[in-house]
């Protein structure tokens, strides 16, 4: 397999950067992939878009920015602008949006597109701040790019200390959406 | 002798460049480190303080770099392994311990995340702009060894390498990273402490009366004692003779710095050590370090999928600089392409080795970003073209 | 036929403190560093610890000069950075009775930093400061000790702005032992020197010190004698004494005693009790074979 670029970008405090360590690490350490992570850092990643980046390749990875991604999740207006121009424009190429905190405009031809309400579904869970493994396992259900179990175990292992129960319940939700609903809305 | 287990975090990782370099300083027997906050290097010793008191050893986080540094110096002549951590303008200011380390032979790691400089700069971004500081900073003749880094994997390998060259050899040693690879998550394998080989205080076993401090053996690097061990031993950064005592004598001089420079000079082909890359047919070979040469890799490769024989050369130690296969190269090689993110450090060395039998051209980078691979791809293309022509 | 006469010659009972083999030392005559190491000696001698477990650490300065006589592991460091080195030394080996030895240009100009961060964290440390109001390695410049008026190479028109009062400062910035004397008193200083080797804690003496080729000669103050006459004349003893009121200026009143002598846990106590507190078993702790390998 060539090496696959995936690209999260939201606005600070969503958790984005968490989001893409988890997947990160599920793919390193329970799939034997080798993943560079590269991520926005300092003042410009407080607040206003921040982004975290991914190479994943089952063979070395000698570039490790991401420059077309095939994959991009949003879960900002002003990530979803900055981020999908960039967008590989060919069959299998994956648009994953946070439904209510995203419009997508232009959406190039052959990308799928799919929509989870993420922060309502974190809400409904009582913790906001848990937005981000919900899309985890949305991103999980829609791409198949990662086991249900490798985010699980990578998500028990990064979250904080007596937050897994929460957090796995994020994945979940996310998950079982993605799994229902995917038929629909990747139409 | 083998890793102290209690600092080797054995298994397989997801870490950045940062926590990878800590873990390598608590495998290679590392107990004590003192820092300043600063950016992009500051995870290091977070990572540290959180770390050492589980493993047994001190983190102080002190009132600047000028005492980071030097407590670096108090803590190695008590007995332990030591390391500071910083970036730009706290490195400026370690330099005045850099000389000190340099004087008494303090063995000692620097680890340098470089960003965007002058002064302040761009705290949160890469630079590769301190390589001749590393080398030349401190005022004086002096040696040291300082590596460069391409992944959180070496991050570990060569932050466990810099403290057994800084053993080896009683040198401050640099690790010399760059904001990139420090902030770059990937897979990092920790091996089992009997797989990290760890090159412990080569402390003597001379009686008092037969002991001095500063008497080399045949390798001119002379042994060590502790504070306390009852040697009764000066340590000075003034000129000193054997016993360790100021000498105003231009032959004490002499014979010092003579050592000084000869201990690593005489070990060149010991400590220099460089990864090359299809550079066996190269016409253009590529000469990169850190996290350009990672992306001169890209450019390589690409280069070789248009019929270009391109290769890379990449310095793992660049100080000393590996400048005999350089000049092997040199007499086969059609040009040697630079990229470095600095207005030209190291293609001076390249230059300099390379005396005019082939091209040399840097290109440059302020800092802030890496290369574009096609921008190093363009100056191979530039260099071969004749040969793909034919 | 000679006559030889064996005359009884009685060794200084500092000699076993002294490395004998670097005499004659730098110092000028008159100075009174020679003076304090003498009384640091007969210190030594009193303590009763055991000197390989003491550690002289200085700066660069006329005293700094001190760490290359002294017979005990002694180290010579950068302009200012004594305090930094001692720093690391005591945290790595406790055990050490860790003295810093310097003047008052290294510890508190250029160290001055690093002088007041070690008595906020009451580092272990027991700093002696030899004060002769003047740089005098690089000739006579003025110093933030120099009182207001004296002529010094870089004021040749008479210092202006205001001195560091030192045990004040010492004391705001947390030391637990501070005090004041001079060159002539050096039974003081002696007996000072030896309750801050028993004292566990950020220890500071300041020894006010005669600096005859520069300070003395370029205020017209006559020769280290007339130093001594001026500190026994004017010395006021006044133990415990507000340090905020016992600042010097020149030719004047000179406050000496000892100020402040108080407990307080130092850093390695409040480093291992909070570790201790928080990570309870897993704390590995700090010292011995664990951080010297």
């Amino acid at each position: 397999m060539s090496a696959v670029e995936l690209q999260f970008g939201g606005f600070g405090g969503q958790g984005v950067i968490l989001a893409g360590m988890v997947i990160g690490r599920g793919l390193v350490l329970y799939e034997g992939y080798n993943v560079s992570l590269t991520q926005s850092f300092g003042p410009e990643a407080r607040g206003g878009a921040c982004g975290v980046q991914l190479v994943v390749s089952r063979d070395p990875i000698f570039y490790p920015y991401v420059s077309c991604p095939q994959i991009l999740v949003t879960l900002s207006q002003e990530a979803y602008r900055k981020f999908s121009p960039q967008m590989r424009n060919e069959d299998g190429s994956i648009l994953l949006i946070e439904q209510d905190l995203v419009r997508p405009e232009k959406i190039p031809s052959s990308v799928r597109v799919a929509a989870v309400p993420a922060m309502r579904f974190a809400e409904d869970l009582g913790r906001k701040m848990v937005l981000n493994m919900v899309v985890v396992g949305f991103f999980a259900a829609a791409t198949g790019f990662i086991k249900p179990e490798s985010a699980q175990r990578a998500i028990a292992e990064s979250v904080p200390e007596g937050t897994q129960a929460l957090n796995l319940a994020a994945f979940q939700k996310g998950y079982d959406y993605g799994i229902q609903h995917l038929p629909r809305v990747c139409a | 002798m083998e890793a102290d287990p209690v600092g080797v975090l054995t298994g397989i990782h997801f870490l950045d460049g940062d926590q990878a370099c800590c873990e390598g300083a608590l495998a290679a027997g590392c107990r004590f480190a003192a820092g300043y906050p600063i950016t992009p290097s500051t995870e290091v010793v977070e990572r540290f303080a959180q770390r050492v008191p589980q493993v047994g050893g001190i983190f102080v986080q002190m009132e600047d770099e000028l005492a980071s540094s030097m407590a670096l110096a108090g803590a190695v002549w008590a007995g332990a392994k030591a390391f500071t951590v910083t970036s730009g303008p706290g490195f400026s200011l370690m330099m005045e311990y850099v000389g000190y380390a340099a004087m008494t032979e303090t063995p000692c790691v620097i680890v340098n995340v470089q960003r965007g400089g002058p002064s302040t700069g761009l705290p949160t971004l890469p630079a590769q702009a301190d390589m001749m500081q590393a080398r030349w900073g401190s005022h004086g003749d002096y040696q040291i060894i300082a590596l460069s880094p391409n992944s959180p994997q070496e991050c570990f390998d060569l932050t466990v390498d810099a403290f057994n060259f800084a053993e080896q050899y009683r040198v401050p040693v640099f690790v010399m990273m760059d904001e990139c690879v420090g902030h770059m998550t990937e897979k990092v394998v920790i091996p089992s402490p009997s797989e990290i080989e760890i090159v412990p205080r080569r402390f003597t076993r001379l009686p008092h009366d037969k002991y001095l401090p500063f008497r080399a053996g045949v390798d001119g690097v002379p042994e060590m004692v502790r504070a306390g061990d009852g040697y009764g031993i000066h340590v000075t950064g003034l000129t000193h003779d054997e016993r360790g005592y100021p000498s105003t004598s231009a032959e004490t001089q002499r014979q010092l710095v003579d050592r000084l420079m000869n201990k690593i000079r005489q070990h060149t082909d010991e400590i220099v050590r460089y990864e090359e890359n299809a550079v066996e047919d190269a016409d253009v070979v590529v000469i990169a370090y850190g996290i350009t040469a990672r992306v001169a890799m890209h450019a390589v490769q690409m280069a070789r999928e248009r019929g270009v024989a391109a290769g890379l050369l990449r310095p793992i130690v660049v100080w000393p600089f590996p400048e005999k296969r350089i000049r092997e190269l040199a007499a086969r090689t059609r040009a040697f392409v630079v990229p470095e993110i600095n207005y030209g450090q190291i293609v001076n060395e390249v230059e300099r080795v390379v005396a005019g039998r082939a091209p040399v051209q840097l290109i440059p980078g302020a800092g802030g970003a890496v290369h574009h691979p096609e921008d190093i791809l363009e100056a191979i293309i530039s260099h071969a073209s004749a040969e793909v022509a034919k | 036929m000679s006559l030889t006469v064996e005359a009884p010659v009685q060794a200084n009972p500092v000699e076993a403190f002294v490395r004998t083999e670097r005499i004659p030392h730098v110092w000028c005559p008159g100075c009174g560093i020679g003076t304090t190491v003498n009384c640091f000696s007969r210190a030594l001698q009193q303590s009763k610890l055991d000197l390989e477990k003491v550690v002289v650490v200085s700066g660069i300065g006329c005293t700094g000069r001190v760490a290359g006589y002294v017979k005990l592991d002694s180290f010579h460091t950068t302009h200012g950075r004594a305090i930094p080195f001692a720093t690391g030394m005591k945290l790595v080996n406790p055990e050490l009775t860790v003295i810093v030895y310097s003047g008052d240009g290294d510890l508190t100009a250029i160290g001055g930093n690093h002088f007041i961060h070690a008595a906020r964290r009451n580092l272990d440390l027991k700093v002696i400061c030899v004060n002769n109001f003047i740089y005098g390695m690089t000739g006579g410049q003025v110093a933030p000790t120099t009182p207001v008026g004296a002529i010094c190479t870089t004021t040749p028109y008479g210092s202006f702005d205001e001195p560091f009062n030192l045990p004040f400062l010492a004391e705001s910035a947390g030391a637990t032992y501070v005090a004041r004397w001079t060159a002539f008193h050096v039974r003081q200083v002696t007996h000072a020197m030896t309750e801050m080797m028993r004292k566990k804690g950020f220890c500071f003496l300041e020894i006010l010190s005669p600096c005859p080729t520069l300070y003395q000669r370029r205020n017209r103050l006559g020769d280290g004698l007339e130093a001594m006459k001026y500190y026994k004349d004017q010395s006021v003893v006044r133990h415990g004494a507000n340090t905020k009121e016992i600042a010097i200026s020149f030719q004047g009143p000179i406050v000496v005693g000892k100020f402040i002598d108080i407990e307080r846990p130092v850093f390695l106590e409040r480093m291992n009790k909070q570790l201790t507190r928080t990570l309870d078993a897993e704390y590995a702790g700090c010292v011995g074979e664990n951080v010297c390998g």
